[in-house]
């Protein structure tokens, strides 16, 4: 198991520790509720180094990430970030990911530069495959092994890193980054992201400054309450907003239109890209099974495998993700289900064993910070 | 507090504590510990004889959940009101106290020489250490 540059902090707060995408990271530091809470209501500091990171830098860079990604990268002066998908070539998901068209410094005259961030899990097959389909004047860099990224997230999150900058961080957009300075560290790249839902910035950087940089943000935090928080919040926090993980809500074989990705399926994208041609059929024809959100309306709480039924006892839906839902008090859940049953406020039932457990089909996000 | 020294304990992490013919059955302190905060105990027995190793109900944590396997064969005469959810009470009491107030059944035995099966204190601790 691979340690982050953060290991040792981790273990000395006294973090229960998991393993999560060959890496060894912290579930945990003293609950998953409060730190969910702290997230929502002030900040949180986020260790998620084990994410990787590519550079893709060339003449043909953005012939190249139109090619492997499914929303439409030429969309993007540097300077700003989108959220996309590495389709396969069989209509599924290989990743999600981060695209980053990072600014033009280090480039020659007439290259572009972006940086992809994807899931620890999907490192090696994610560099495989985009490696396999580089055809172009195009060089790929892994930097996983060498770059740090924390997450401060929730709404205290702006003031926070504003005492830390030389810049108004007012300006910095949702989605967008700059390079900056935080604290006496130089080369931070700053970005308007995160997967909580409740804003806050993603902070990407060599390794070297990392527990620097994590002692810097926990003592600028220390007035606001600030919690270190563990992949236990990162999924309650996610789960609540809706938002999809590889390996529950997408995989090599769900359609991204299907998983309610169809926002970042850009089939009318001039440039090919793979699955283009399967994603507008699924976009045409619709998919048997949709991603869906759902209630429990007891106190079980669904997990992934667990079935769903119709009035009539039948399967008709499958969870993906599921938890106790810390901010609403509720079991709520994600799953494929029959298209035909999802109608908001609808009920179906949740199979655990034998019993069955009555549920209602809600949207997501299921809470709105 | 509970002497744990006198207590029984199930390689399921369960603990089990003798009065006459009947058994007080929780979960351990390390078990509570490794499941995180419990959100919800299900038990849906009451009243029923089940063998031992059966499931007697679920325990729901936030992150993960987890079967409740009875120590012993017997009748399950009593589910620890506290816990219920439904009675606006707390099933974090077996996060709080799990030797305790965090009790989960009480089971009449079918069976007191299934007793010798289970672990002592010493075994127990060296099982989770």
């Amino acid at each position: 198991m691979k340690n982050t540059a953060l290991t040792s902090i981790h273990e000395a707060l006294g973090a229960k520790m998991m393993s999560f995408g060959g890496y060894k990271m912290p579930l945990q530091y003293s609950s998953i509720t409060e730190e969910h809470e702290a997230v929502r209501e002030r900040l949180g500091l986020f260790d998620v180094s084990h994410m990787g990171e590519f550079i893709v830098r060339g003449k043909e860079a953005l012939d190249f990430v139109q090619k492997i990604t499914s929303n439409d990268a030429s969309k993007l002066s540097p300077g700003q970030a989108q959220y996309s998908c590495l389709p396969n070539d069989r209509g599924g998901v290989i990743d999600d990911l981060l695209v980053y068209r990072l600014f033009e410094d280090q480039c020659s005259e007439g290259e572009q530069a972006f940086m992809l961030v994807v899931n620890a899990s999907n490192i090696q097959k994610d560099w495989d495959w985009i490696s396999s389909a580089n055809t172009f004047d195009t060089q790929l860099i892994d930097i996983s092994e060498k770059s740090s990224l924390l997450a401060l997230q929730g709404p205290k999150a702006i003031d926070v890193l504003r005492s830390l900058v030389d810049f108004n961080l007012d300006d910095l957009a949702y989605y967008t980054f700059t390079k900056g300075k935080v604290g006496n560290i130089d080369n931070v790249l700053i970005s308007n992201t995160g997967y909580t839902g409740s804003g806050g910035y993603e902070l990407y950087f060599d390794n070297e400054h990392a527990e620097y940089l994590w002692n810097k943000l926990m003592e600028a935090g220390a007035d606001y309450g600030i919690k270190p928080a563990g992949l236990g919040a990162r999924d309650t926090l996610r789960l609540e907003m809706g938002f999809c993980l590889y390996g529950h809500e997408i995989n090599d074989e769900t359609s991204p239109i299907a998983a309610g990705l169809g926002w970042i399926t850009k089939t009318k994208k001039e440039a090919d890209f793979f699955s283009k041609s399967l994603f507008i059929k699924d976009r045409k024809e619709g998919t048997k099974r949709k991603l869906t959100g759902f209630i429990v309306n007891d106190r079980r709480v669904p997990r992934q495998g667990y079935e769903l039924f119709n009035q009539e006892d039948e399967v008709i839906g499958l969870v993906t993700s599921g938890t106790m839902s810390p901010s609403l008090d509720v079991p709520i859940g994600m799953a494929y289900i029959d298209k035909q049953y999802i109608k908001e406020g609808a009920e179906i039932f949740l199979g655990i064993r034998k019993k069955r457990c009555s549920c209602t089909i809600k949207k997501v996000p299921f809470y709105k910070p | 507090m509970t002497n744990l020294e006198t207590l029984k304990y199930t390689e399921d992490h369960e603990w089990v504590a003798i009065d006459g013919d009947i058994a007080t059955v929780g979960i351990t302190a390390f078990a509570q510990g490794e499941l995180g905060e419990i959100v919800y105990v299900e038990v849906e027995t009451v009243g029923e004889t089940i063998a031992k190793a059966e499931i007697f109900g679920t325990v729901e944590a936030v992150k993960t959940t987890s079967d409740l396997f009875m120590p012993i064969s017997g009748e399950v005469i009593e589910f620890n009101k506290a816990l219920d959810e439904n009675e606006d009470d707390n099933p974090g009491l077996i996060n709080e106290s799990p030797f305790d107030e965090g009790w989960i059944i009480k089971i009449k035995m079918a069976d007191t020489s299934e007793l010798d099966d289970l672990l002592d204190h010493e075994a127990y601790q060296k099982l989770v250490s």
